[in-house]
């Protein structure tokens, strides 16, 4: 699996993003809010409002995304393309059972899987039968995350799974998809907490303003940065001691 | 819960007294007794009889199989259109939404009686053309809550994380949309019911809904009119009736919006 993007460019919101991921690499995208991190999981997934077409180029293993038609991306989408968002109280279809919305991207895609072995493998038994309104936040990204693996997508792109939940409860999810997702799978985390992309990524693109100002391996670009808006963002965080 | 069980008690009711009628009646509802004309609640006659000598009770439960047919054909009807019409304007393009919403509110503004009494005109009348022109007049306001509640659900994130699962547009719209608005679509139903029901029997009193001799609440209503002061019963019984039917609509949709959405449920 091959994702790479040249040229990308959203509006002005994002402008000329270039990168590739190959398979099984676990790649971190930071920046602040409004730095355009979104917007580039959007273009990839061929989930952009209407309003914001996307330029340049986005391919998956040769084939292009931007400009793929709706039916031929949903085939990909909740396959080879999986997506957890950042929001896991309005990420689940608050009228549907939890075994239900986690077995259905593998009906989509004419799998069969069974609600108990995707919630097992996600630490929640005994919950298909739940509404999400009867599960914690913590409990629900779980959900999601089991539902976005079901398939064992070749790219998984996470938007901030982590941001809504508590320490623990974050430690506890990023420990999941560390586990959970399969060693061929290539990640795309999105986050704007140094520490996650610490413990998770091995390649790390720091973005400002909707372009990518530095990328490197994770240990270079959180020892030596070359940016001063990186220096900053390491200045801010807590990660002085690991340093 | 109280909504529920009063509203289904109410309604209950009204549908009990349709399904009786077709076994016993007390009396034949339009068998002319002159000797019996104009008696008062007694006991062989409950509720009386009218200028006629008809048995109002009998009459009172006839009249409710006309009602509850209105009242669900035209609701039905409204819904069956109305729903998709909307869901699709909340999920199509912006353009096409705008347009199909355009042509809506011109259907709005168009007064249902009017659009009745002309169908009566047009298609002579009775009780079938005034429940299908209460129904279509009816489709736009559903139309348009299916739509507001469609645009609302569009914009969740789940919808979005169902898109990213590959989940097809139709998929989207029966398995994400349509569970998620039909607490509105409930309480639509029950209060355009209520409005279907008035609306047949204004229709009948003034001529153009249920032909005589066939019993109808609003025609009851009607024949009264000229004995108000002296006879106040003739309006009472049937007035009750309607007020009843409606009220217990009206509580019903409520009661069963509370409990078919799993997040109110849980509170109940």
């Amino acid at each position: 699996m091959t994702l790479s993007v040249r040229g990308l460019g959203v509006s002005s919101l994002v402008r000329d993003v270039s990168f590739e991921i190959g398979a099984g690499e676990r790649v971190g995208l930071i920046g602040e809010s409004g730095s355009g991190k979104s917007l580039t999981a959007l273009s990839i997934m061929g989930l952009l409002p209407e309003e914001l077409p996307a330029s340049g180029s986005v391919t998956l293993n040769g084939r292009e995304l931007l400009g793929m038609s709706e039916k031929d991306l949903s085939r990909l989408r909740g396959d080879e393309l999986a997506m957890v968002f950042q929001e896991p109280m309005t990420a689940l279809n608050p009228a549907m059972r939890v075994g239900r919305q986690v077995t259905e991207p593998g009906r989509i895609h004419g799998r069969r899987h069974r609600a108990e072995d995707l919630l097992n493998a996600v630490g929640l038994p005994d919950t298909a039968r739940a509404y999400p309104h009867q599960l914690s936040g913590g409990q629900r990204q779980r959900v999601v995350l089991a539902m976005a693996l079901a398939n064992e997508p070749s790219l998984l792109i996470c938007d901030e799974p982590t941001t809504a939940l508590d320490v623990t409860v974050q430690a506890q999810i990023l420990a999941l998809i560390k586990t959970s997702l399969p060693a061929e799978s290539a990640l795309l985390f999105i986050t704007h907490d140094l520490a996650v992309v610490a413990s998770v990524c091995e390649r790390v693109l720091v973005m400002l303003d909707g372009e990518i100002v530095e990328a490197g391996s994770t240990r270079e670009v959180l020892t030596s940065p070359s940016h001063a808006y990186t220096r900053k963002l390491l200045d801010a965080s807590d990660l002085e001691a690991r340093r | 819960m109280r909504n529920l069980v009063l509203g289904g008690v109410l309604v209950g009711l009204v549908v009990l007294a349709a399904l009786l009628s077709f076994a016993w009646t007390p009396f034949d509802p339009v068998k002319v007794d002159a000797a019996h004309r104009l008696l008062g609640f007694t006991g062989s006659h409950w509720f009386g009889t009218d200028k006629f000598g008809r048995d109002l009770l009998s009459q009172l439960m006839v009249g409710a199989r006309t009602t509850l047919y209105v009242g669900v054909v035209a609701v039905g009807i409204a819904a069956v259109i109305g729903t998709p019409l909307g869901i699709l304007a909340g999920m199509s393009p912006r353009w096409l939404g705008e347009f199909v919403m355009r042509v809506n509110d011109l259907v709005l503004a168009f007064p249902a009686l009017l659009l009745a009494i002309m169908f009566g005109a047009v298609f002579g009348a009775d009780t079938l053309t005034a429940m299908v022109a209460i129904g279509i007049a009816t489709i736009p306001s559903f139309a348009r809550i299916a739509r507001s509640g469609t645009l609302q659900v569009m914009s969740t994130e789940f919808v979005l994380a169902a898109r990213a699962g590959g989940r097809s547009r139709l998929n989207i719209a029966v398995r994400h949309v349509l569970p998620n608005i039909s607490g509105l679509l409930i309480v639509q139903a029950s209060v355009s019911f209520a409005i279907a029901v008035l609306a047949e029997a204004a229709l009948s009193f003034l001529g153009f809904g249920t032909r005589p001799p066939t019993p109808s609440w609003g025609r009851m209503l009607q024949e009264s009119q000229e004995l108000l002061t002296v006879q106040p019963r003739l309006a009472l019984v049937p007035g009750i009736a309607i007020a009843v039917a409606v009220l217990g609509f009206n509580l019903l949709g409520d009661g069963l919006r509370d409990r078919l959405d799993p997040r109110l449920a849980a509170r109940v």
